[in-house]
């Protein structure tokens, strides 16, 4: 089978959701697609999930592996829908093969029974009548236009005699309406795309800050947490492209389970590989910006990973308290990061609270509490409840021999925390 | 080093945690175990045998890192020693527990062992010439619990070692076996 001169294998992000061109916008979902040559019998790419963006068709396979596309640009022809009793809806289009070899025609075959073909196809007809990929150099082209044709547009203006001359300056107002009606509509499309560009723009300005900050790490703190936080602002300006139900329809819990996964890989990174569910909550709903979600939305989402290859997951704590942890998050290390807390000098003196685990942690107190009791838990630390607030210290209690009290073993944390308190009492 | 009176405190009384009661069951397991040993060491030395529960008990708190047990940690640590054995509840209410640090078998072992030594036989003794006599005087007997007494000297009666005289008039007499 000779795929590759009209299908172009595409890239999916790792949590299997396509990864965009600039601009690309997706438009509509349909689960359980194959796509066939009209010439052959057999399906060259069969039931998988397919994406129709501003740019291209594209299809996913079913465990979302790999994905093929198909350029609108090349789209020669889209033929009508046929739709009948004994088959599933097929859309045909003939596809450009290039200057190599000659045109193919594709044929669409929808056999899921939620999708509704009919708006696909008219999604379809009317984003490849849109053209939108060309847009960028149409804009390009009007803005020399208007710059190089201002002087000579209108040499001799004819004066505005008798019934012709009334009727001529009314078509002239008439086409003035028109044209700032236009112009203010194209406004309106620079605007979408200048949109775009900002998007871009605050991606590339993230790449550079973290690239820029890795070679010198002795700048001073203050600059290093203003460019961290530059980063952040960077980070929630948005996703491009958001996931909705509109587009997804009845794959919208999957699909945006699949971009959520991909986003809360940034945020999770420079939190220490969690963070609470909420926080990621608003900072996901702040980047899709008008396409708000429901919190039932993002734990339906959640819930989804157990069934897919995400490199993250949903954790809930004893308390109740939900967070969004990666999987290489290894809970160990964060017992072994909370034990060298506690045997500090301070830490042994006066106990860690849930605000000093969270700035060693660097997480959010309420999380670095759910830490806390859960190396509490393991052994690992022990509360000490008191008017002060509740305090943890490392673990004593199995250092101690009940059969001779006043025994110190050398190099024990009893020791340690002996030798750290001694002077308290003096 | 810490002390209460002449009794020498371990170091761990001054690790605040050992002051609230650990909801991890293997810590738990062991806070208790060093408190009933802690507790029975201390009324050893000073020979206390009635803790009561709302009333101070030098133990139960320590001013020097300002920790106290509450109510339900020190019910839990004598609540221990009572399954053990090792204490009494004298009310029903669990205000007052009476300390064992010796056993009611192990008390009559060391009556006998004293009127033995003292060459007490024979003679006749009334309860308060043992807890405030001159001749208990120095010994674990002096001042000690009137009813862990009783109970001492009826399993020794039960044995044929000692005969309790009940009396009317005056105080509760014993006449040990030679």
């Amino acid at each position: 089978m000779n795929r590759q001169t009209w299908l172009t294998p595409a890239n999916l992000t790792s949590s299997g959701r396509p990864s965009l061109l600039p601009d690309e916008i997706e438009r509509r979902l349909l689960s359980s697609v194959d796509i066939d040559l009209e010439s052959s019998s057999t399906p060259v790419l069969k039931s998988g999930l397919l994406s129709l963006t501003s740019h291209r068709l594209i299809w996913i396979d079913n465990k979302a592996s790999s994905a093929f596309s198909i350029h609108l640009s090349s789209v020669v022809k889209v033929f009508p829908l046929k739709k009948n009793l004994f088959h599933s809806p097929r859309v045909t289009v003939q596809v450009s093969g290039g200057q190599r070899s000659s045109d193919v025609v594709a044929v669409i075959v929808i056999r899921g029974k939620n999708n509704d073909v009919d708006e696909f196809y008219g999604k379809l007809v009317k984003v490849w009548r849109e053209r939108f990929w060309e847009i960028t150099e149409e804009r390009e082209s009007a803005r020399i236009d208007n710059g190089g044709g201002e002087g000579t547009s209108r040499p001799w203006a004819p004066p505005v005699v008798g019934v012709t001359g009334i009727l001529r300056k009314e078509q002239e107002t008439w086409e003035n309406t028109d044209k700032s009606l236009q112009d203010s509509f194209q406004d309106l499309n620079a605007l979408m795309s200048k949109a775009k560009e900002m998007v871009s723009l605050a991606e590339r300005m993230r790449q550079t800050l973290l690239s820029g900050s890795n070679p010198q790490n002795t700048g001073n703190d203050e600059e290093m947490g203003s460019k961290q936080e530059m980063q952040d602002w960077l980070l929630s300006v948005g996703i491009a492209s958001p996931v909705t139900r509109e587009s997804a329809g009845a794959l919208y819990h999957q699909q945006l389970s699949r971009e959520l996964a991909d986003f809360v890989r940034v945020p999770l990174e420079s939190s220490g590989g969690m963070k609470n569910l909420i926080d990621i909550y608003c900072q996901y709903n702040r980047a899709r910006g008008t396409e708000l979600i429901s919190p039932d939305d993002l734990l339906r989402a959640c819930a989804l990973w157990e069934k897919f290859d995400v490199p993250v997951m949903l954790r809930k704590f004893e308390s109740g308290v939900m967070v969004i942890q990666s999987k290489t998050h290894s809970d160990d290390e964060v017992f072994s990061r909370i034990s060298d807390l506690a045997v500090k000098t301070y830490a042994l003196k006066k106990g860690i609270s849930p605000s000093d685990a969270a700035i060693t942690l660097e997480i959010a107190p309420a999380l670095a509490k759910e830490q806390l009791l859960a190396a509490e838990s393991k052994g690992i630390l022990c509360r000490d409840i008191s008017p002060e607030g509740f305090r943890f210290y490392i673990n004593l209690f199995k250092d101690i021999d009940v059969q001779d009290m006043y025994r110190i073993q050398e190099h024990s944390q009893l020791h340690l925390w002996d030798s750290a308190t001694s002077s308290m009492w003096q | 080093m810490q002390s209460l009176g002449d009794f020498k405190l371990p170091d761990f009384f001054n690790y605040p945690p050992y002051f609230t009661l650990q909801p991890v069951r293997e810590t738990k397991e062991k806070q208790i175990l060093m408190w009933k040993e802690l507790i029975l060491k201390y009324c050893k030395s000073q020979k206390i045998f009635i803790i009561g529960l709302e009333e101070e008990f030098p133990l139960f708190s320590n001013q020097k890192i300002q920790r106290s047990l509450n109510n339900e940690a020190r019910e839990a640590f004598l609540s221990a020693l009572v399954s053990e054995g090792r204490a009494e509840w004298i009310d029903r209410g669990h205000k007052r527990c009476l300390i064992l640090w010796r056993s009611i078998q192990e008390w009559a072992n060391y009556i006998l062992d004293f009127v033995r030594e003292n060459g007490l036989e024979t003679d006749v003794m009334t309860i308060e010439d043992i807890r405030c006599g001159i001749e208990t005087r120095g010994s674990d007997l002096e001042r000690i619990d009137r009813g862990v007494l009783m109970q001492a000297l009826k399993i020794l009666e039960q044995k044929g070692k000692a005969a309790i005289i009940e009396s009317s008039s005056a105080d509760t007499g014993v006449k040990f076996a030679a």
